[in-house]
């Protein structure tokens, strides 16, 4: 291979060559462009290279080390399988868009500098955009635009931050930043939006389940693990980050329990698994940064596993509705086996790939001392199984039977989803060789006595309280005396007391909204009066008037310059 | 020796071609002559720049006459950077013309067009090239009497009123200047620059002098169209044939600019520019409001070519901002927006030139859809918006860097919010001519196509600079940086 070769050029360069290949190489290609990438990867030595000469700054557009290592690999296998995944799509835009946004992913990753990292932050926001807008409905068109106005503005402030993060320090090397000063605080922010941190959130959940079948599972590999790869390479070790963290782990669960958009609880479950990630930087311990990336790397797959496994019933039935559909593992049953196999990872069953992962970051919090993050990461762990380990498969596969039957999922989507699925299962039995790649000297055992059973009878526990709650009539109504505490608590107490809070909530936000909004009319009224087309400013005036108004002006300079 | 005698080559090459271009009868002859005298000089323009850079400033005296009793050309590293940007639009976008000037402009009067444009060139080159304040009000009058005859060519008759309105404000614009330099002759008995600025500091204090900077403020900003004396350009721009208007935004305005900076700080020096008159303090806010509302108003329109005309006179407002910021880094801003902004304006009215060429409107309404039929045209005007944007890798950006970077040295964090948020307003205007070429449903490609070759090299030709000169900027920034430490008094 070529010295010095980003691998992000072979994807993006691969991405453009797309449009010149005749039709039947194209499939291959698709396939074989991560596959060099990786390859290319792979070989080169780590350190910086690929330096840049521009205005008077060195950029360092190809930095490898072990952190950007470990995600360069899964990011190429990550582009792979959603490649293999996505091969029977017809739609060329697509594919040059997927491969476009993923090549910026990973150059953003190699990128030494924070001004290549800007430019690639902002191809990813601009390449990754058709993903959503080419599902082709209108909700998918605004829904992209509100996610694009995000991913571009988190774009600016970081440009923002960066102008005066040189201006400070005379460097634009992309190390450890740290908080403190406006410059590095802008960064984190724009770090932050990308992330999803609470309250930043709300572009993840209303993009994302809206793109197209294999869009979303693409989306799903880069955009957030690219933020928290910056974070960890920006902000290892802030205390704030375990609070943000923690807070990112618990509060989707509520919404992801109540959401009847299967790929939306998905999203919602995404924003959860991240704030492990984001606590695990926090924590800043080498085991919590171990946790971090090998949580990154087992997540990607899984979750991806996941969106696959609902990108084919989508595919199949046209819906995702989980109260429309049920039933589906007579018609699915190797969509089924997969969708279970993701769905007991991210709910790190023992021997699966969350397992080794997710117990890194608890371990590393409590051995910190984060008691409270620890409480609730263990809490959090329980509600990812209730809402993505179960209501995924059992509401789309199992549950009521909704009557409908369909074809299996195409070869080359279950062929994607077998293979993520082994992937899963591998590294759940042997995380060795994960393990080998983390950014520090592992010196971890998942497999102790306390963590398996501590982690077992949370999935335990968890299946019964399911099972119960099923059982107890959530779905039969006949039976709901037997268990009537539990079963109220679930469909009575909590929504009532989240619904008064959220309608509290609603009510202010409205409120303020709506003032908001006559603010913002009042405002482009007078815009409108002033600049519009036949605005005060824009007009077409006669000659005497502009006349008059040039002898003003120089009325006003001659005063001026006199006095 | 030939190469002694450049600077005034320079000039004279084509204020000769002009009349023997009206005595050629033959369209195709026109513009090979236009074409031909332009690259020569722009050769010239490359062959000075090369020179001053190297040996400093070059003075050549007309006739052999010594200033201040004669004429003298001077040019130091300032006009020659202003030299290359009018020389190198014009060889562009002339190969631009030929086309889009057969079909919009009668063929029986091609060669008066190609005329007044050798004679707007002259003007344009006079301008920059010349030491001598009368001079520039002479080659001023050239420049835009060609001008309004180039805008009136245009065969729809708001053209003709455009030119009018133009013509009676430019007039106006030209007399002050007129009347200024007679003010300054009045008080000091010269005309030389270098001449004057040697003799205003004993009556710097009077208000003859105070009142001739007023006009020639006022004067210039006319013809610079900067806010609020840009009521002419809007217009113009939106009803010139599509030739002129790539070639105007890439020059006239410019020019003028580069007037204002020359009369600023090497006539009357920045101790008395921002010092005794205070211009920046008036100059700031003025700046800043013409770059919000003339960007608000881009986003209002409704056809493309008025969109860039109003993005135009904002832009030129990034140029004022960095005058007002009175500082090295500012002027290195200005300077170097004059040469970027030059790039990404023709390329995108070039872009708009293939448009009209195809539809024959560049009404927002009938683009719809527009990008399927013209792929590679709308992909130019992408690629040009990016940079009109600012996008890194564009020449955009290192304007807006630098204007940054100049706002932070000064502390003004709200400068430096404002560069960046108007950006967006720019994104804004930019994504509407997009939306709708991209976005918008169109039946049938089948009466459009894309625009023939001959246009396409020339528009890409402009963006491949842009992007050029946006990855090496070190000519670009490193003659900026040299002329704004000039202007600002540093021995040359």
């Amino acid at each position: 291979m070529l010295e010095g070769l980003n691998p992000a050029f072979i994807l993006i360069v691969g991405a453009l060559l797309l449009p010149a290949l005749p039709g039947r190489l194209r499939g291959a290609w698709l396939l074989a462009v991560p596959a060099l990438g990786l390859l290319q990867l792979c070989m080169l030595p780590s350190g910086e290279s690929g330096h840049i000469e521009l205005f008077g700054l060195t950029l360092t557009t190809l930095r490898i080390d072990r952190l950007s290592f470990v995600f360069g690999i899964i990011f190429h296998l990550a582009a792979f399988l959603s490649m293999v995944y996505a091969l029977h799509v017809r739609d060329l835009l697509q594919h040059i868009a997927a491969l476009i946004y993923a090549g910026a992913a990973i150059g953003a990753l190699l990128a030494g500098d924070l001004i290549t990292l800007f430019v690639y932050w902002e191809i990813t926001a601009v390449s990754s955009v058709f993903l959503i807008w080419a599902r082709g409905t209108d909700r998918a068109f605004r829904a992209g635009m509100r996610y694009l106005i995000i991913q571009v503005g988190s774009g600016v402030i970081l440009l923002a931050g960066i102008v005066l993060y040189f201006h400070q320090n005379g460097t634009i090397e992309f190390s450890h930043l740290g908080l403190g000063s406006t410059a590095t605080n802008l960064i984190f922010i724009a770090f932050g939006i990308k992330c999803a941190f609470p309250l930043l959130h709300n572009w993840l959940q209303d993009a994302y389940p809206e793109a197209t079948v294999t869009g979303t599972v693409v989306l799903s590999a880069f955009t957030t693990k690219l933020a928290v790869y910056a974070l960890a390479r920006g902000y290892a070790g802030e205390e704030i980050l375990v609070t943000i963290g923690a807070t990112m782990t618990a509060f989707p669960i509520f919404y992801a329990v109540i959401e009847n958009d299967l790929r939306r609880v998905l999203a919602y479950s995404l924003n959860n698994q991240l704030g492990f990630m984001v606590v695990g930087i926090g924590v800043g311990t080498e085991l919590a940064l171990n946790g971090t990336a090998a949580h990154a790397f087992a997540h990607i797959l899984y979750k991806a596993l996941l969106f696959m496994s609902m990108g084919a019933v989508l595919y199949r039935v046209g819906t995702i509705k989980a109260s429309e559909l049920g039933g589906l593992y007579k018609s699915m049953p190797w969509t089924t086996g997969f969708c279970i196999v993701g769905a007991a990872s991210i709910s790190s069953v023992p021997l699966l790939s969350g397992f080794v992962s997710k117990s890194m970051i608890i371990t590393a919090a409590a051995a910190e001392h984060h008691w409270f993050a620890w409480l609730v990461l263990i809490f959090a762990s329980a509600g990812v199984l209730h809402h993505s380990g179960i209501k995924i498969p059992y509401f789309s596969f199992f549950g009521h039977d909704s009557g409908m039957r369909c074809r299996e999922a195409p070869t080359n989507m279950l062929i994607a989803m077998g293979a993520t699925a082994l992937l899963c299962i591998v590294i759940g039995i042997y995380p060795q060789p994960l393990y080998a790649l983390l950014p520090y000297p592992v010196d971890f055992a998942p497999y102790t006595v306390t963590h398996f059973i501590t982690q077992l009878q949370l999935v335990l526990f968890s299946v019964m309280a399911f099972t119960m709650m099923m059982r107890s009539g959530v779905y039969p109504p006949e039976l709901r005396s037997t268990n009537l505490d539990f079963d109220w608590f679930y469909r009575r107490a909590v929504p009532h007391a989240l619904g008064a809070v959220v309608d509290l909530g609603w009510g202010v936000s409205r409120v303020l909204m709506e003032l908001a909004l006559i603010q913002v009319e009042r405002v482009l009224t007078l815009t409108d009066r002033i600049l519009g087309p036949d605005g005060v400013l824009t007009r077409s005036r006669t000659t005497g008037a502009v006349t008059l108004l040039v002898m003003l002006c120089l009325l006003v300079m001659v005063i001026y310059s006199l006095a | 020796m030939i190469s002694e005698h450049l600077p005034v080559l320079q000039v004279v090459v084509p204020l000769l071609a002009g009349p023997v271009c009206l005595l050629l009868r033959r369209p195709s002859a026109n513009w090979a002559l236009a074409a031909s005298v332009s690259w020569i000089t722009l050769a010239i323009a490359v062959a000075l720049l090369v020179e001053v850079r190297r040996a400093g400033p070059i003075i050549y005296q007309l006739g052999g006459w010594a200033a201040p009793w004669g004429i003298e050309y001077r040019i130091d590293h300032v006009n020659a950077f202003v030299l290359l940007i009018v020389s190198g639009v014009s060889a562009v976008v002339l190969l631009f013309a030929r086309a889009s000037v057969q079909r919009e402009i009668n063929n029986r009067r091609i060669n008066i067009f190609y005329t007044g444009w050798l004679l707007c060139l002259t003007g344009l080159l006079g301008m920059t090239a010349t030491g001598d304040a009368f001079n520039v009000f002479v080659f001023l009058e050239i420049s835009s009497l060609a001008t309004y005859l180039l805008i009136s060519l245009h065969p729809d008759r708001r053209a003709l009123s455009a030119a009018f309105h133009y013509l009676v404000l430019g007039t106006i614009g030209a007399t002050f200047i007129l009347i200024g330099i007679a003010l300054l002759y009045m008080m000091t008995g010269t005309l030389n620059i270098v001449d004057l600025a040697a003799h205003l500091p004993p009556v710097a204090q009077t208000r003859t002098v105070a009142v001739a900077f007023s006009f020639l403020v006022i004067g210039i900003g006319i013809k610079a169209a900067a806010f609020p004396l840009h009521m002419w350009l809007p217009n113009a721009y939106a009803y010139a044939p599509s030739a002129v208007t790539a070639l105007l935004a890439g020059t006239a305005t410019k020019v003028a600019v580069y007037l204002l900076l020359r009369f600023l700080f090497s006539l009357f020096g920045p101790g008395l520019s921002f010092e005794q008159y205070l211009l920046d303090k008036i100059l700031l806010p003025l700046a800043a409001v013409g770059i919000i509302s003339m960007s608000v108003a881009a986003i209002y329109q409704t056809t493309a070519k008025k969109l860039l005309a109003y993005s135009s006179v904002a832009q030129i407002g990034y140029m004022l901002l960095g005058i007002s910021l009175a500082s090295v880094t500012g002027l290195t801003a200005t300077v170097l927006h004059l040469f970027n902004h030059a790039l990404i304006k023709s390329a995108l009215f070039m872009a708009m030139g293939c448009v009209v060429y195809r539809i024959g409107t560049t009404q927002l309404a009938s683009m719809a859809g527009l990008a399927r039929c013209m792929p590679w045209t709308m992909a130019a005007f992408v690629a040009g918006g990016l940079s009109l944007i600012g996008v890194p890798l564009t020449v955009g950006f290192i304007s807006k860097w630098y204007l940054i970077l100049a706002a932070l040295e000064r502390g003004w964090m709200w400068l430096a919010a404002l560069v960046v948020i108007t950006s967006l307003l720019a994104v804004a205007y930019v994504w509407r001519v997009v939306e709708v070429a991209y976005f918008r449903h169109r039946e049938s490609c089948a009466e459009v196509a894309e625009a023939p070759l001959s246009l396409l090299v020339p528009t890409w030709l402009m963006i491949a600079a842009n992007y050029y000169f946006g990855v090496d900027a070190s000519l670009t920034t490193g003659v900026a940086g040299r002329a704004a430490e000039l202007l600002f008094g540093a021995a040359p």
